[in-house]
């Protein structure tokens, strides 16, 4: 595999992007063709109140299809953008926020945050992401420092730590939904995902962590590439390991935390996206963080389209898309990590 | 020019190294052997400044690394490490180009200039012809190269290498040390090496130290230091040397030879 086979990847992958935004707010129960999205929304650019005609159609968007949209690209971005994170965090292709437990340590913070009183009383709607990022952070602790041998962290180990960790997690997630009463309903809404929560108000809140987060991670993409010839050899280089690596999981675990809180355990996203932008464009990780952030958004939005529109009127929720299309592509990069082309 | 003054070094309860000194001047390289264990990539690595000392003290230029920032630190010295668990997944220019790390800054901008000392390195390495292979894709003596040359890209005045040329055939060990000595002699590099092949360092080295548990020997021309008793006391198997050449190199063997 050469890398830069596509010569301009970032023009491909943000078109891409536009187009399945486009669609995203397209379709749904009712198709709202592009001309009229585009009424719609200059209208209120303009400040002008909706056209009696289209006002069905304003509804729609503004307070359906506009923030959905914007939050599940928000959580496909962060998701594969802190995937690739963690892949060279570990130096280890198959490291995922959904794989080494994070997701699920980021789930158990959320329920907890749901179900228990004390935090949402402090801090409203803040409590939710704040918890999952506290509970995400601990597990990629745990997870590192179990799989960790010697000064690598080997595939089995890592996915071993993560299952187990993983399995944990999910123990007491469920423990507390079931000691949760009348919370319960909350926590399984929010358990089974998809951005099924509409408004604003959660893009809002998932916002500033998603965006703080991936665009530390941005940054990263130099620190990371030094990285992948371990800690040693870049001390070695001049660069401070410890410290790029405290950053990045803490950005990575934020990241991850703010999009579990909002949609539910999404897997798989940061596993494909990193490993095909990868495939295709090289492991530079300058380049590598900035296009999973933006297939990452392409990606989710595609298999939320699908959620919605296979068996509508009914909506799958978009972990069984995610997991469908990822798990057999997990499978395929386990088969090909034998002959060790690309790590 | 590197200074040792009284350094220790320990793992834990283990002392890996004791109180060790020496120095080697610009232009000198110094050739570090020893058995299995004896302490030889832990000298490596106290001697680029990742590893804290317990006592003593390592100076470049006169300058104590231990108070240089990582970024100063990496500018003065540079490591070629061996070759094993490289990212197979990047091109040779890209690792040579991350030689360069050290003087830029931390999004990792580089100029027309950083390029092309890259190229200067690879020029010089005989690597520029592989710059778009992948690193999984070379050969153990390859990417022995590639590391060489992303140190020269590093631009630090002392190099640090350990086993430099254990993946190496006779024609490339020989051409590889053949370089060192050119970077050494011509350029004025400072050269420490840690070598497993006696007779190499016995050709290459100005000045051979014996690293023994932990202990390093007074540094000696290679004929005086590298003789059948000592070896024969260090590596506790008979051992008899050879001179051979107009000028005299020793050659060691297994005594039964």
């Amino acid at each position: 595999m050469k890398a830069g086979h596509a010569s301009h990847p970032y023009v491909f992958s943000s078109l891409l992007l536009a187009a399945v935004l486009v669609l995203s707010i397209a379709v749904g129960s009712v198709f709202i063709p592009p001309a009229q999205i585009l009424q719609v929304i200059s209208r209120r650019l303009q400040g002008l109140p909706p056209d009696s005609a289209l006002l069905p159609f304003d509804t729609i968007l503004f307070s359906l299809r506009l923030p959905r949209t914007a939050m599940t690209a928000l959580v496909g971005a962060a998701l594969a953008c802190s995937g690739g994170a963690y892949q060279g965090l570990f130096r280890n292709p198959l490291a995922d926020p959904y794989l080494i437990g994070v997701a699920s340590g980021a789930g158990l913070g959320a329920v907890a945050a749901l179900t228990l009183h004390w935090p949402r009383a402090l801090l409203g709607l803040l409590a939710i992401p704040l918890s999952a990022f506290a509970g995400a952070l601990l597990t990629v602790l745990l997870v590192y420092n179990f799989s960790k041998i010697g000064r690598t962290v080997p595939t089995t180990t890592l996915i071993l730590a993560g299952v187990a960790i993983s399995a944990f997690a999910s123990a007491l997630t469920s423990f507390l939904m079931l000691r949760a009463g009348n919370e319960i309903r909350r926590a399984i809404y929010w358990l089974l995902g998809g951005a099924l929560m509409s408004g604003w108000q959660p893009v809002l809140a998932a916002l500033p962590y998603i965006l703080g987060g991936c665009g530390v991670l941005l940054l990263m993409g130099h620190a990371l590439n030094v990285l992948q010839f371990g800690d040693e050899q870049a001390q070695q280089l001049g660069l401070p390991a410890v410290w790029v690596r405290r950053i990045v999981i803490v950005a990575a675990s934020l990241a991850t935390a703010a999009a579990v809180s909002f949609v539910g355990i999404i897997g798989f996203v940061g596993l494909v996206i990193p490993h095909i932008v990868r495939l295709i464009w090289g492991g530079d990780y300058r380049r590598l963080l900035w296009l999973a952030f933006l297939n990452g958004a392409t990606f989710l939005l595609a298999a939320d389209i699908l959620a919605r529109s296979l068996f509508a009127p009914e909506e799958l929720p978009v972990g069984i898309i995610t997991a469908l299309t990822g798990a057999p592509f997990f499978l395929w990069v386990l088969r090909r990590a034998k002959d060790q082309t690309i790590w | 020019m590197i200074q040792a003054e009284s350094v220790s070094v320990s793992y834990g309860i283990h002392l890996a190294l004791k109180k060790i000194s020496f120095e080697v001047p610009s232009g000198g390289i110094l050739g570090v052997v020893g058995p299995n264990g004896s302490g030889k990539t832990t000298l490596i690595r106290a001697l680029s400044g990742v590893l804290p000392l317990l006592t003593g003290h390592i100076r470049v230029e006169g300058e104590d690394i231990s108070r240089l920032a990582p970024l100063e630190r990496a500018r003065r010295v540079a490591v070629i490490p061996q070759a094993l668990n490289l990212p197979p997944a990047f091109t040779v220019w890209e690792t040579v180009l991350l030689g360069r790390t050290p003087h830029l800054n931390w999004l990792g901008q580089l100029s027309e200039h950083d390029r092309q000392i890259a190229r200067q390195a690879m020029e010089r390495t005989n690597t520029f012809e592989l710059a778009d292979r992948f690193i999984g894709e070379l050969s153990g003596g390859e990417q022995q190269r590639v590391l060489l040359a992303r140190a020269l890209a590093q631009a630090a005045r002392v190099l640090l290498m350990d086993e430099p040329t254990a993946h190496l055939d006779l024609r490339h060990q020989l051409n590889w040390l053949r370089e060192i000595r050119s970077l050494a002699h011509h350029d004025g590099f400072t050269v420490l090496m840690v070598l497993h092949d006696l007779n190499l360092v016995a050709r290459f080295a100005d000045r051979v130290a014996l690293l023994v548990e932990g202990h390093l020997q007074p540094p000696g021309i290679p004929e005086e230091i590298l003789t059948a008793e000592s070896l024969s006391n260090v590596y506790r198997i008979p051992l008899k040397t050879v001179l051979i050449g107009e000028e005299k190199h020793p050659i060691i063997l297994p005594a039964g030879y």
